[in-house]
């Protein structure tokens, strides 16, 4: 399945989908050195987002963000892919920074859409997202 | 968002990786705001200076940008006095990272001055385009100024910074900047109770926009803590105050409340003959706000210059002093080149053991942890101390705050 949408940072990457039906806020809710997820309530609270294609509505919180997504990157850690149903600045900016490949408003709500465990290639340089 | 060909160029990478990555940022921002094309800025303020936040992955990002801004350009506060940080209690390995990051903005032509009192270097003008950065100097430039700006983020300071344009959106756009809420305050206020009004009703008015009704006129300083501290509880980026700030809008049509009511002054920028209120109404709780305010507290450090304090505000608090020396920790926190530029009166309140800090404030520094209740007169640190320090705080008016100095029970 091929869904079309916006792109926000360009590269190609695939990996196991990890579905988040809340908001993210990188800094304080994702540990820079594990990329576990240890914001308390959290959708995600105790998983690690290192090389799957995170799907989660957007980002919330400090624009601090922006840089603990590039620690993540230099760390290892970070996510193969982000898609999000609509992208604010904090994750975007995140993301180009880091050359994480990235995308959103896709045809299909992708937290609806998609599963924990799809493989799903993204690819941010024609804004497109491939499920299967 | 549309392009020129030499942007293009630039987006296409024929003018180096670091300038393609920056205006994929500037590029990014315009797409997810509907932009419809960059704009040229006067200036840019950059946040995410102090190592406490950025940390080695930020020092590593800006240590491997290459090239120079295109527009005057200053930081946001650090998390120590470039200068004085060892009589902060600063650790010398912190010290060493923020010196390092302080130099690779350096070399990316960048002041550093570190500062969330810009206009106090250089005051924008009216209807100035700007990407700044710290919260209340962006409230002041959009609110007391009439200069626009956003919210904006680190990253994207820098990038708006080194290719010398934002994308047109948001509060650079007159549409955007009408008000979106009346605030009816029934009393008179002074001082410290403009930051505890900012402080009580920030939350609910949120990333809303403003319009405030009182039965006093306001200071450009009482608007300075009024505005920080709307923007730390809540996320308000402008506000306006009927007869007092330079841009009174008359709303859009479909917005209206149904009283109109005419203006008695006409000498304002831009003031209408009418204006409409919005419907959206808030009352304001005076009596909380002047409790607030008179709390009865026993500080162990008296801090003060939430934002950074201006001339006028040295000033004062020298007056306040009356010749007396503090029994307390006292730390006034104030912009360089401020203090560079009234040497004498920085002297002066050293002699009397005031602490005047540059660079940093109470709510950035690491030093801020070792205390157990901090006493401020800014409506913004009243909310920040707690949360990012761990330190009680509870707000005075600049004359208590001084007399609990020299009381140093």
């Amino acid at each position: 399945m091929k869904i079309s949408g916006h792109k926000i940072c360009r590269g190609t990457a695939t990996g196991p989908a990890l579905v988040s039906k809340d908001a993210i806020s990188f800094l304080g809710g994702v540990d820079p050195k594990t990329g576990i997820v240890i914001e308390k309530g959290h959708a995600l609270y105790g998983k690690n987002v290192k090389d799957t294609v995170l799907i989660f509505p957007g980002g919330k919180g400090s624009t601090v963000g922006s840089y603990v997504i590039y620690q993540l990157k230099k760390n290892g850690v970070a996510p193969a892919a982000m898609i999000n149903i609509r992208a604010e600045p904090i994750v975007a900016v995140g993301a180009i920074i880091s050359g994480i490949p990235m995308v959103d408003k896709l045809e299909k709500d992708p937290v609806e859409t998609i599963n924990d465990g799809d493989m799903v290639t993204v690819d941010g340089t024609d804004g497109t997202i491939e499920v299967t | 968002m549309y392009l020129t060909k030499d942007e293009e160029k630039i987006y296409n990478g024929e003018q180096g990786p670091t300038l393609q990555k920056m205006m994929e940022i500037l590029v990014a921002l315009g797409d997810i705001f509907e932009a419809d094309r960059l704009i040229p800025i006067k200036s840019a303020q950059i946040a995410g200076v102090s190592y406490k936040t950025i940390g080695d992955a930020g020092l590593e990002w800006i240590s491997d940008l290459e090239g120079k801004v295109k527009v005057p350009a200053v930081l946001n506060p650090m998390g120590m006095d470039m200068e004085l940080y060892e009589q902060m209690g600063i650790d010398i390995k912190f010290a060493r990272k923020q010196e390092e990051i302080i130099k690779a903005y350096e070399k990316l032509g960048i002041a550093a001055e570190c500062t969330c009192t810009p206009y106090y270097l250089k005051r924008p003008n009216f209807g100035d385009h700007l990407a700044w950065s710290e919260s209340s100097a962006v409230c002041f430039a959009n609110s007391v100024l009439g200069a626009r700006t956003n919210r904006e983020g680190g990253p994207s300071a820098l990038a708006a910074a080194l290719i010398g344009k934002t994308p047109n959106y948001g509060l650079h756009i007159k549409e955007n900047r009408y008000p979106t809420v009346t605030i009816k305050v029934e009393e008179p206020l002074y001082g410290a109770e403009y930051g505890a009004l900012g402080y009580v009703v920030g939350s609910k008015v949120g990333d809303g926009i403003p319009m405030f009704k009182l039965k006093s006129t306001p200071t450009e300083d009482e608007l300075k803590h009024l505005g920080a501290a709307l923007a730390a509880s809540g996320a308000v980026a402008l506000f306006h105050v009927l007869h007092v700030t330079p841009e009174q809008y008359v709303l859009p049509p479909e917005k209206m409340s149904i009283d109109r009511q005419m203006l008695s002054r006409e000498d304002d920028w831009q003031v209408p003959e009418r204006y409409f209120l919005p419907r959206e109404k808030i009352e304001v709780d005076v009596g909380h706000i002047k409790e607030l305010v008179k709390q009865h507290v026993r500080p162990d450090i008296i801090a003060m210059g939430c934002p950074h304090a201006s001339k006028g505000e040295l000033e004062e608090i020298l007056r306040l002093l009356d010749g007396r020396t503090v029994k307390k920790e006292v730390w006034v926190c104030a912009a360089r080149s401020v203090g560079a530029k009234n040497p004498e009166l920085i002297e002066k309140l050293r002699e009397h053991g005031i602490k005047v800090l540059y660079d940093t404030c109470m709510v950035v520094s690491p030093a801020a942890n070792q205390f157990k209740k901090m006493m401020v007169n800014s409506g913004k640190a009243l909310k920040y101390v707690p949360s990012m320090c761990g330190v009680d705080a509870a707000i005075g008016s600049t004359k208590d705050c001084i007399e609990e100095a020299c009381r140093g029970d």
